[in-house]
């Protein structure tokens, strides 16, 4: 209706900000459940965009990865600039964190280097004024010259005032003047040679001044910008005055903190003395070496205790509940129809399903913890607690997290593997996430341990949790002395403010989580699982001619040294599905009915030294499918993931060997 | 002038100096540890991570990169 004034189009906005600001809460606010979440082109960096619309114009809201700079040091850095760069957003907002607002406006006085407007919201006021410290915005607005917004998004406080602004400024942009921090001193002449040398050389949308900067504070990507832009000549007379002046970096950001120091002067009141407050309290004890540990394996006691409690029945329920009736009447359904059809739909398709299904309890409880313990602030001191530990392996606490998440699934753990900063961290990460055993294969231990060794079933199971730890930590030492020889990672991680979850966005981190599951995860596992079932039915006339069991049979040599027969082979097979499915092959190749149940007739048929040789398989087997290709998807590279594939078979097939080889040669269980 | 890993639990000390790759001196500088800037010492027990409050914020460093920052000790 208002097109005539030609003001009526789509504004995009770019929301920037260093990590822990709240910035996911205000962008939740802003778009709700308008939301897409998705990758960023060739990167395994998570994109969200949502859409608002404020009086009758469409705002479209880009959720920049989180970054102390704009300095290309991490993929999410050169993300972020990139899109400013060349999607020329209408205009960004960025969130600071109020309570620690010096280190947060550092982005700030980089963002404001590139041809943008800027908004800014101050975000936890409440907790800078808990603090002692005074803001006054409408000063610090002055001092740098652009719209400044005071916000507490855990309360929904100030965000319509942050829209108004933001599209107000996108409307006028022509009147956005701020201050800019200036080069110090003793760089300024060293930057107006690169500058010179630059000429007119650099193309749009980077402007030359950006670029001589960047090139001072070592930017790599922008250095290999700059070397297709300009002749040898002027780019070796440039590396020249880089190569004396590499003290440049830190100048160029002592500067920007002086800049920042003047802009805050007049606008912020600070207690004189720090107090120790609630965090630093809670740090003395979640920190320490000691009693830090005894936390961390309280809590994820707990988190296990809390997912295998709640999400066991659910799963059982909801198999007798809806699967099983489901499959019922599906089956009645087309009797008409031939043997094979019926087989196909009850067997195959809603039994993969029924898998994917059964996942959900487990992941929905888990990720739930999970969400609870980031946005409480306690995971990144779990990631400092065990660092020391990590060392070992060749890592840092950071790879701490992705791992403990492998507890519940190793899907996510490879996803998680992102938070840390060097490809070779990011590579042992993944490689040695599939060891950690998953709710998945950790059923399979509940129910086989039991089957066989009774009231020494705990200690069983407890012996090959250990057993896959042990393995890890070996791998770990082995590989980093080896293939990543000499990759020293840093460790360099700030530790949140501790503050109350909030419960909005712990449930869109579930949903969203759960949903990439099912999208990704789910199709996958429903396709092999109807792969599977052909295997097993074709060619008709029973499983034990079916291609599955001819399969297995013709791995009877590697079964003997095992002490495998092909059932249990199959069943091993099968697990490359999903975990779980080994006890429902074992299930179907068993035969067992329902006068006996599984574990009766397992016990009955299977002596003690095969089963505990099958539990080993099973603890170190093959990552399940859906693992795999998400191992892919991260490490981009086939030839990594094969190789974290065929480390895992030989493990696997090792140590099952020499456990029942084992078993023999010291006479227990073997008949 | 010392390296921070060498700094007790509690101490207070000014910045002086990055040492370094530029990306370690560029990612330290950008977390606020920049010539000139406090920091007090929050944990340090001579093996595994360092804590460090500056500018606010709570900043965890390996021994390796403390080892990178040297300072000089402004009070206990």
């Amino acid at each position: 209706m208002n097109a005539v004034q030609g003001k009526q189009k789509t504004l995009l906005i770019g929301l920037a900000g260093q990590p822990n600001v709240g910035k996911s809460t205000v962008f939740n606010l802003l778009t709700g459940l308008r939301q897409h979440v998705g990758n960023w082109p060739g990167k395994t960096v998570e994109r969200r965009e949502g859409t608002l619309v404020h009086e009758g114009v469409t705002l479209r809201v880009v959720d920049l990865p989180g970054t102390y700079s704009l300095t290309a040091n991490s993929p999410e850095e050169r993300i972020a600039r990139d899109f400013i760069l060349h999607q020329h957003p209408d205009v960004v907002i960025m969130i600071a964190d109020a309570a620690a607002l010096e280190r947060n406006l550092y982005l700030l006085s980089e963002l404001l280097l590139l041809p943008v407007p800027v908004v800014l919201g101050l975000n936890m006021m409440d907790v800078a004024q808990a603090q002692g410290i005074e803001i006054e915005p409408h000063v610090l607005a002055a001092a740098l010259g652009i719209p400044v917004v005071p916000l507490v998004a855990s309360r929904a406080q100030g965000v319509a005032q942050l829209v108004a602004e933001a599209v107000r400024l996108a409307r006028s942009p022509a009147g956005f003047a701020p201050a800019r921090p200036e080069i110090a001193e003793p760089h300024r002449e060293v930057l107006a040679s690169v500058r010179a040398l630059l000429g007119s050389r650099v193309p749009l949308p980077y402007q030359a001044d950006w670029i001589a900067m960047k090139l001072l504070e070592g930017d790599r990507e922008v250095a290999a910008l700059v070397r297709e832009w300009l002749p040898d000549v002027s780019w070796r007379q440039i590396e020249a005055i880089l190569a004396a002046h590499e003290d440049a970096v830190a100048d160029i950001a002592a500067g920007r903190y002086e800049w920042i120091e003047r802009m805050v002067r007049a606008a912020v009141k600070r207690p004189r003395l720090g107090q120790v407050g609630f965090t630093d309290r809670l740090d003395r004890y979640a920190l320490h070496p000691l009693w830090g540990m005894l936390i961390l394996l309280a809590a994820f006691a707990l988190v296990f205790a809390l997912t295998f409690r709640i999400a066991g029945p659910i799963q059982a329920w909801l198999d007798t509940a809806a699967v099983e009736p489901l499959r019922g009447r599906v089956e009645a359904m087309l009797v008409a129809t031939p043997p094979w059809f019926s087989a196909l739909v009850a067997d195959g398709v809603l039994g993969g399903a029924g898998i994917v299904l059964t996942f959900l309890p487990v992941l929905a409880i888990f990720f739930t913890a999970l969400a609870l313990l980031e946005d409480t602030g306690y995971f990144a001191r779990a990631a400092y607690v065990m660092d020391r530990l990590m060392h070992f392996l060749g890592l840092h606490g950071k790879s701490f997290l992705p791992l403990c998440i492998g507890f519940g699934c190793n899907v996510p753990a490879v996803m998680g593997a992102r938070v840390i900063e060097s490809r070779s961290g990011r590579l042992l990460t993944i490689l040695l996430a599939p060891l950690v055993p998953c709710s998945a294969r950790l059923m399979v231990l509940a129910f086989l341990a039991p089957a066989f060794f009774g009231d020494l079933a705990w200690l069983v199971a407890v012996a090959f949790v250990l057993g896959n730890l042990v393995l890890l930590a070996i791998i770990g030492i082995v590989l980093s002395h080896t293939l990543f020889r000499g990759e020293r990672m840093a460790f360099i991680m700030e530790l949140p403010l501790y503050h109350a979850p909030n419960a909005g966005s712990i449930a869109r981190f579930v949903w969203f989580n759960l949903r990439a599951f099912l999208r990704k995860a789910g199709s996958l596992i429903l396709l092999i699982s109807v792969l599977i079932w052909a295997l097993s039915y074709f060619p008709g006339t029973g499983l034990e001619e079916s291609y599955l069991a001819r399969f297995g049979r013709s791995l009877a040599p590697i079964g003997q040294l095992l002490g495998l027969d092909w059932r249990m082979l199959v069943a091993l097979l099968a697990s490359f599905v999903a975990k779980e499915n080994a006890i429902a092959a074992l299930g179907i190749l068993y035969g067992s009915t329902a006068q006996t149940g599984l574990a009766q007739t397992l016990a009955s048929q299977v002596p003690p030294a095969s089963a505990l040789s099958f539990i080993a398989a099973t603890m170190l087997f093959i990552p399940c499918a859906a693992t795999i290709a998400v191992m892919r998807q991260e490490t981009g590279s086939w030839r990594w993931t094969l190789f974290g594939v065929g480390l895992l078979l030989v493990l696997a097939l090792g140590a099952a060997a020499l456990v029942y080889q084992g078993c023999r040669l010291l006479g227990f269980g073997v008949d | 002038m010392i390296t921070l890993d060498r700094l007790p639990q509690g101490a207070i000390a000014a910045v002086r100096k990055l040492s370094g790759g530029k990306e370690l001196k560029s990612r330290l500088s950008a977390m606020g540890l920049t010539e000139g800037a406090h920091l007090t010492v929050l944990q340090n027990r001579g093996n595994g991570p360092v804590l460090v409050k500056v500018r606010d914020t709570r900043i965890a460093l390996g021994r390796g990169e403390a080892i990178k920052v040297l300072v000089e000790q402004v009070a206990a």
